[in-house]
Order: structure tokens, then C-alpha cells, then sequence
């Protein structure tokens, strides 16, 4: 009987049976001959053995039992799998409906909403983003001050705990002098009014968890128990202590400043995010010792007096100035266009190789999850790619894919719709 | 009908005000991606007073003409774009279901920094389109990239023909149906919609005819009406339609309708359920411009594929890619990349969806699209492949004339400045509106804005 159901497992790709993915499968595999882009130890042709879902050796030749899968990658290139820093994916299934959208609660001070609580394991972009080669994200909440805390993710899985990836990190939207839109039309007097409210709020915010910081801590001392309920002030005790991060989203050039000087003074472990006008103050970026995660690449410039290229350049001239960054696509249904977030980067500035591990490794290390994700080494975790070529270059094809040592099929809504619909059957009504 | 014969003399003074400066540029030992005739190496272009005079190697100019030394560089046709908003003061006439009267001629803004970003991602034309707020919307204009000129008229590509906006599904639904409680609320509705309108600009059109005919002195004529007459001008297949569409089951209604009034001109927009139909589209004739990757934003594009432009290519489908965004129509040569991942469409191919392509859904591919004598001189020159990641477009030149030269860039090219603005303003970023498609601008922002 299970032979039967191997059969019929082997001819389900063939079918079209209600647009669902076959299943991934877990083993021991052996990738023969390929070029290992390990990011972190140059590039080589080796070998690369899977096994218990880690990389279990790297070397020139491997050999393998009986029990190993042998996939031949002469001519092929095998990747870290890419890592976006920062996007909804997971939290919304259709824009434009409001009940799929579990990314904005109501509310300005909402740490402890979390991401990895509304990740939807099945949300139909998840298989569309992992076959471009993207197989952890950073989710995150959005909207008011402090939205929640975002998670890394790995992109195969059937529950959020199985899917968690080592790393959650409170957000939190810094005032903004800037406007919203381009139709936003308060008056630059109404914006600084409006900011310098946001500005006294956020101090109370913060002096009232000082204090139940300290608060906290005197309980744990004396192991009494804290009074009254309060899960918001709970969810940073951490971050204030300056034992978590903090993603601190920021833009505008002396909103920056502001920021840097803001979790300097508070001793935070943060994490700039956005800093589209990066470029323009990276001297203080640089002093304050924080990371960065900037993006979309792929967007409009922030002012009409911006060079055109201002968001393809930023991440370079970033990272020239010695800041460590990662790139992120800010996106939801489309963060499989990570790579070429990066690739823009790279064209315009950052080169391959610093573009290639604004994807991998310093996100894996701004995340403090480095000793799993995020390069080729021994020991890690089995997230990676083969393919074709340049990861960049548009035309490039992923042709194997592995999540935590899953063999994750190569297929999506996307790729499902394509074999369905190339060649209709029935065709023309009229040629039947 | 005197007086309408008289209405085009009205416009005399802006179409003639239309004779903008051409130029002459000889681009030297580019490789020459011409499209229409394979792909020449060291090769040079010549633009003589706007158009391209010829092709070929070791040609020569006066010493005033200015040269462009394009070797290693690819040279191709300046991108065109069938959909965007750019150079827009207005999108969305949204107060009633059939506006067909309205022009974005009317609205167009030289001044908008999009133009530049536009040529500095190689698009020399677009196709400044009219929202998707009513089923009928207004009329279209094909605008080239003329950035520095101030005139609004001198935008439009003289001699494009006429084109006009439908929509079809949500858009139309929810602000004709569901905010003010006007048919259509279904996509039942829309159809009738289309069926009314129609049917009123034939009987317009009849009584004009007739009227027309009748030799009598004492003959009154028909009472004027600048929408009915346009809707007839559809009818009589004067103007070209582009259609806003998302779904299967909308796209074959179009067709059916447009096949009872004897309407074959049509080109579908977005049309990212088209790969369902692309069989139907071929047959009728009809044409899509989609985007390369852009779906789940709303319901109706849920059940999307990227690889919509490769399925309807190969199906025999002209079809282009186009931005319907200010940040897209930057790297549309990134995005026509895209149907090379997504089904492997060969380079000419890829290329094809922003160049000749597009051109023949505007109806000017007889002027621009390809690399030939006598067309045009609009041409981008890109370091790298243009479907490369690596590409970076370098010049790009509108009727002869440099209008995008990397090498003399400004940080700032702004033409007009608000002069209350002490800082210019900084937008927020994000990626793009996850809830819209460009075709909404305006109407949220005009009607349904939350304060």
C-alpha cells in the first residue's frame, strides 16, 4: 500500500489537482560538483553534504551511502538562501482586504503584538517568495509608535513555532518631520507641531518603562510578584535594559540624527531600519556603532531635488562609510524580488559581493542568528540554493531549493498557473 | 455638423505650437539592438533633424553635430510605456460612470521630476492614461519625454492617435457602486454599462448621419454632445481603447460586447487573468499590457502569474509590460527581464514587450518601436545589457535630442520650485501602495480620505 502511495506521489506533479504544491521531503542529500558561493569563505567547487537538515560537510570529495540523494550540480552554483530583513510577508494574503491583514492593530503602544502569532504558514506568497531563492524573512508589524515585534522566519513550515527562525525584535516607528505622501498636505508648522507631540509622548513612554524596568527588576530580586497587568511594558523590559534589540524605523536625515542620539542616550541595542537619507548623515551613522536594514532599493527618491538613483546608491555609500547594512524590500506579496533589490544595489555601487551578504550573512548577524543562517559552513543549517547562474541577474533560474534540509519543491501559485495555462486544454471553442 | 467640422480648427494653434525642437546626434560604434532587424555590432545611429536617417558602419557628420561614442555600449529604441500617470496634474474624473469627454491632454504637467526619472531609466514615450475610477473613462494622450520644454502641449507626440481609458471590475464597482450606490455594483453591471453607452452613441451617430444626408435647408440638426460623439468616434473605430481589466470572465464580456458593435480595436490593461483567456485574446485580435510580477494587491489579482506575459506571448498575443507607476517606469528594462525568468522568452522577445510592442497597442509603431531609417530619433543607450541586473542606461535621446546624459546629471533638476519651501519636502517610503494600482490616484486621495 505505501508503495502504491509513493506512485501516485511520483505522478501528482503531472496532474493539476486543485493548485496545491507537492510536499517537501527530508533526507540525506548529496550535492556533487557544484560552485559553493559560501559568502563567508570565498567561492569553490566542492561538494556540500546535507544531512539532519544542517550542512553536515563541506568538501572536495564526498562520498555518499546508500541512503544519501545524489544531485549532480556540475555547472551549477549553490547559495546561502537569502535572508529579507524586513517585509509583511505572512501577515497580509490580499492588500486591499482588511480582514487578511494582520499587520497594524489598533493602537500607538502595542510591543507586544506578535508577528510570528498572525504568520500564516500557508499564506500563498510564502512558495512564491522561497523559489527565488529567499528562504527566511524578518516579519514585522506596522503602524504607530510601537507596533509589535517582528520575527525571522524560515519559509517552510507548517506552524509560525516551526517556521521561527531564533530572532524576534521589537519595532518602533521614531516621530517623523517628514511628510506621509505626496498628499499629504500639512503645513510644514502643522508637521512640527505634530512631531513635537509624538516627540513628548515617546518621552513619557519611555521614562514610564525606565521605571517599570526598575520596577520589574526589583521584583525578580525580591521574587515577588509584579501588580496590575500590563503585557505593552512586559514586551520591552528587555529593550530598555538593553538586552534586545530594537528595530528603530527612521528616514528622514535629522529624524536620524535624532534617533541615533535618542538610543545612544538610553543605552538600546538598536537596529536603524528605512534610513533612506542614509547617505546623508552616515558619519553619525558610523559613530553610533548601530547596524542598518535599508530598503526598498527598488523605489522613488524621497525629495524631488533627489538624484534619481538616490535609493539604488544609499546601501553602497552606506556601507563605504564602514556602517554595516542589510537590504530589505519593505515588501509583502513580492519580497521574491529581493535579489534584485540587491542586485540594483550592486550595480549602483556595492558590488556583488558586499550585495550578496547585505542578503545573507550581516542580516544572519544583525539578527544573532549567524551561528545557523546566513553563509555556506559546516554545521549550519541547510537553507540554500542551486542555480543556473548569478543570483542577480534577472534571467537566472533557482533549480533546487533546501529550507532547514527540506527539498522544497521549485513550485508556487505562479509556477502551478503557468503549467496549467500554457497550452489551455480545452483551446478555442471554436477550433473543437 | 458644420460647427463640428469647425471644432478641430480650434485646435489648430495648439497642434501646429506642437513643432518642438529636433535635433541631430550620431551615436558611433554602439551595438545596435534594433529589434525589427536583429541585433548589428559596431554599428553606428544617426539622427538627422529628429529622425533616424541611417544604419551602418563608419558614418559621418558635420563637426556641430554631437557624438556619442556608444562602443561597448548597447544602443536600442527609447522604452515605451502603454500605462502610466506620470506628467499628470489629474487622474480620475470619478463623478459618473461615463466620462468619455474628458482629456488628459488638458492635465498634463511638464514639470513633474517623474518625466526625467522616466528618461533616466531609458522611456522616451508613455501613455499619460486616464484613472480606472469609471467604467468609460476619459481620453488618453501619448506624451514624449521632452524634459526642459514648459509648454504642457509641447508634451504630446504629435500625430499619435486617439486613445481612451475603460475599467472594468472592482475600481468602477466600488466607486460607482458602492460609494454612491450607482450601477455598476457587479461586474453584471459593468457589462450594461458598456451596452448603454454604446447603444446611445450609435443612435447619436445615426441622427448625425442622417441629418448628414438630408439635402433640406430647413433641416435641424441633432443636438451636440462632445460624449456621445466621442463614443461614437469608439464606435467608428477613430479612437483606440485601453482597457482596464483584471479577470477572465470581464475580458471575454469586453470582447463580446466590443463584437457586437462591430469594435475590434482594443488593448487590455493589466489584464493579469489574461493568461486564462489568451486564446480569446489572440482570436479577437485584442492586445494586453501587464505588469511584470505585480499581483495580490486586491482580490481580483490573487490568482496571478508571473508568468502572464510569457503565457500570453506565446499564445500569439502582442503584449507589452508597462509601470503604471512612477517608481517602475524607471527600470522597465528590469521588468521585461522578468518574462525571461518567467518563461523564457529569448531576448528579442523580452525586449519586444517594451519597445515595438507597445508602440503597436498606441498606434505608432510606424514612428517609433525599432531601430530603422526614417523612424524616429528616440534611442536609450545602456553600459550592460538592458536585460542584465547589471544595466545602467547611460544617454537617452527624444527626437534627436539628448534629453538624459549620465555624465551631465544634477542632483537637483527640478523646473519648479515652490517658493514657500524652505526645505524641499521629504516623502516617507514604503514599497508600493499594497491596496491600489496607480489607476486610483486621485480618487482616495480626492474622495475618500479618512481626516
Amino acid at each position: 500500500m505505501k508503495n502504491l502511495i509513493y506512485i501516485f506521489l511520483l505522478i501528482l506533479p503531472g496532474i493539476s489537482f486543485g493548485q496545491q504544491i507537492a510536499k517537501s521531503e527530508q533526507g540525506t542529500f548529496l550535492l556533487k560538483n557544484g560552485t559553493l558561493v559560501t559568502v563567508t569563505n570565498g567561492t569553490k567547487k566542492a561538494d556540500l553534504l546535507i544531512k539532519d537538515g544542517k550542512i553536515s560537510a563541506i568538501g572536495e570529495t564526498i562520498n555518499a551511502d546508500n541512503n544519501t540523494s545524489i544531485i549532480d550540480c556540475t555547472g551549477k552554483f549553490i547559495y546561502p538562501g537569502f535572508i529579507d530583513s524586513g517585509c509583511n510577508l505572512g501577515l497580509s494574503e490580499v492588500g486591499s482586504v482588511a480582514l487578511t491583514q494582520d499587520y497594524n492593530e489598533l493602537g500607538s503602544f502595542t510591543p507586544h503584538m506578535q508577528a510570528l502569532t498572525a504568520v500564516n504558514p500557508n499564506a500563498v506568497a510564502i512558495p512564491v517568495t522561497r523559489v527565488n531563492g529567499v528562504t527566511a524573512v524578518f516579519t514585522k508589524p506596522s503602524g504607530g509608535r510601537f507596533p509589535g515585534t517582528g520575527s525571522a522566519i524560515s519559509l517552510h513550515g507548517y506552524t509560525p513555532q516551526q517556521m521561527y527562525a531564533g530572532f524576534s525584535g521589537v519595532i518602533m516607528n521614531y516621530p517623523s518631520t517628514g511628510k506621509r505622501n505626496r498628499w499629504d498636505r500639512r503645513s510644514a508648522e502643522d508637521i512640527k507641531k505634530e512631531n513635537d507631540k509624538a516627540a513628548k509622548e515617546l518621552t513619557d513612554v519611555w521614562s514610564k518603562a525606565i521605571l517599570y524596568a526598575r520596577i520589574d527588576s526589583a521584583a525578580k530580586a525580591s521574587s515577588k510578584s509584579k501588580e496590575g497587568y500590563n503585557p505593552g511594558m512586559d514586551a520591552i523590559v528587555d529593550v530598555v535594559n538593553g538586552e534586545a534589540s530594537i528595530l528603530i524605523e527612521v528616514n528622514k536625515a535629522t529624524d536620524i540624527k535624532a534617533a541615533i542620539k535618542w538610543a545612544t542616550e538610553h543605552k538600546l541595542k538598536a537596529i536603524i531600519t528605512g534610513a533612506a537619507d542614509g547617505w546623508r548623515v552616515t558619519e553619525e551613522l558610523k559613530a553610533s556603532g548601530f547596524p542598518v536594514i535599508t530598503g526598498p532599493v527598488l523605489a522613488t527618491p524621497s525629495r524631488n531635488s533627489d538624484k534619481y538613483d538616490t535609493p539604488y546608491s544609499n546601501a553602497a555609500k552606506m556601507q563605504k562609510a564602514g556602517i554595516k547594512i542589510a537590504i530589505r524590500t519593505n515588501d509583502t506579496e513580492n519580497v521574491r524580488n529581493l535579489p534584485y533589490h540587491a542586485g540594483f544595489a550592486a550595480t549602483y555601487g556595492l558590488g556583488k559581493e558586499e550585495a550578496l551578504k547585505s542578503i545573507t550573512i550581516n542580516p544572519a548577524q544583525i539578527f544573532g542568528i549567524a551561528d545557523k543562517y546566513g553563509s555556506l559552513e559546516e554545521g549550519k543549517m541547510a537553507s540554500l540554493f542551486i542555480s543556473d547562474g548569478d543570483p542577480f541577474e534577472t534571467k537566472t533560474q533557482i533549480t533546487k531549493l533546501f529550507i532547514n534540509g527540506w527539498n522544497v519543491p521549485i513550485e508556487s501559485r505562479h509556477t502551478l498557473l503557468y503549467d496549467e495555462f500554457l497550452d489551455r486544454d480545452p483551446g478555442l471553442e471554436s477550433k473543437k | 455638423m458644420k460647427i463640428i467640422k469647425l471644432i478641430p480648427l480650434l485646435f489648430l494653434p495648439i497642434l501646429l505650437s506642437a513643432q518642438v525642437e529636433q535635433g541631430d546626434v550620431l551615436i558611433k560604434n554602439g551595438t545596435v539592438i534594433t529589434i525589427t532587424d536583429g541585433i548589428k555590432e559596431n554599428t553606428d545611429v544617426l539622427i538627422s533633424n529628429g529622425k533616424i536617417k541611417s544604419i551602418g558602419e563608419g558614418l559621418a557628420a558635420g563637426d556641430d553635430v554631437r557624438t556619442i561614442d556608444a562602443a561597448g555600449h548597447y544602443v536600442m529604441p527609447g522604452i515605451i510605456d502603454a500605462h502610466s500617470h506620470i506628467a499628470l496634474d489629474a487622474v480620475n474624473e470619478a463623478t459618473n460612470v461615463v466620462t468619455a469627454e474628458v482629456w488628459q491632454g488638458d492635465a498634463l504637467n511638464p514639470f513633474d521630476v517623474g518625466i526625467y526619472r522616466a528618461l533616466a531609466g531609458g522611456v522616451t514615450i508613455s501613455h499619460a492614461m486616464h484613472g480606472s475610477a469609471n467604467a468609460i473613462g476619459g481620453q488618453c494622450q501619448t506624451i514624449k519625454h521632452r524634459w526642459g520644454i514648459t509648454d504642457q502641449y509641447d508634451l504630446m507626440m504629435d500625430g499619435a492617435p486617439r486613445t481612451i481609458k475603460f475599467a472594468l471590475g472592482e475600481n468602477p464597482m466600488r466607486v460607482h457602486g458602492e460609494r454612491y450606490g450607482l450601477m455598476p455594483r457587479t461586474r453584471m453591471g459593468v457589462e450594461q454599462v458598456f451596452r448603454k453607452a454604446f447603444s446611445e452613441g450609435k443612435a447619436y451617430m445615426e441622427q448625425w448621419e442622417k441629418h448628414s444626408a438630408n439635402k433640406s435647408a430647413n433641416a435641424v440638426a441633432p443636438e451636440y454632445d462632445i460624449r456621445l460623439e466621442t463614443l461614437a468616434d469608439i464606435l467608428k473605430g477613430d479612437i483606440l481603447i485601453h482597457c482596464h481589466s483584471y479577470r477572465a470572465d470581464e475580458i471575454l464580456m469586453l470582447m463580446n460586447v466590443l463584437g457586437d458593435f462591430g469594435v475590434n480595436k482594443i488593448c487590455f490593461q493589466h489584464v493579469n487573468e489574461g493568461f486564462k483567456v489568451a486564446p480569446e485574446l489572440a482570436e479577437f485580435g485584442a492586445t494586453a499590457s501587464v505588469f511584470a510580477d505585480w499581483w495580490a494587491y486586491k482580490f481580483e489579482v490573487y490568482y496571478s502569474t508571473a508568468y502572464n506575459a510569457a503565457i500570453l506571448t506565446k499564445n500569439g498575443v502582442v503584449t507589452s509590460i508597462n509601470s503604471d507607476s512612477g517608481e517602475l517606469i524607471r527600470h522597465l528594462y528590469h521588468e521585461a527581464g522578468k518574462s525571461q525568468k518567467y518563461g523564457g522568452l529569448s531576448d528579442n522577445d523580452a525586449l519586444k514587450l517594451i519597445t515595438i510592442n507597445p508602440a503597436i497597442q498606441l498606434g505608432i509603431d510606424d514612428r517609433v518601436g525599432s531601430l530603422e531609417v526614417g523612424k524616429d530619433g528616440d534611442i536609450a543607450i545602456f553600459k550592460n545589457h538592458p536585460l542584465s541586473i547589471y544595466a545602467v542606461p547611460q544617454y537617452t535621446i527624444v527626437d534627436g535630442i539628448v534629453r538624459f546624459d549620465i555624465n551631465e546629471d544634477p542632483a537637483d533638476v527640478r523646473m519648479d520650485i515652490d517658493p514657500e519651501e524652505t526645505a524641499p519636502a521629504f516623502f516617507e517610503q514604503g514599497g508600493h501602495d499594497h491596496d491600489a494600482d496607480g489607476c486610483m490616484h486621485g480618487v482616495f486621495e480626492q474622495l475618500f480620505e479618512k481626516h
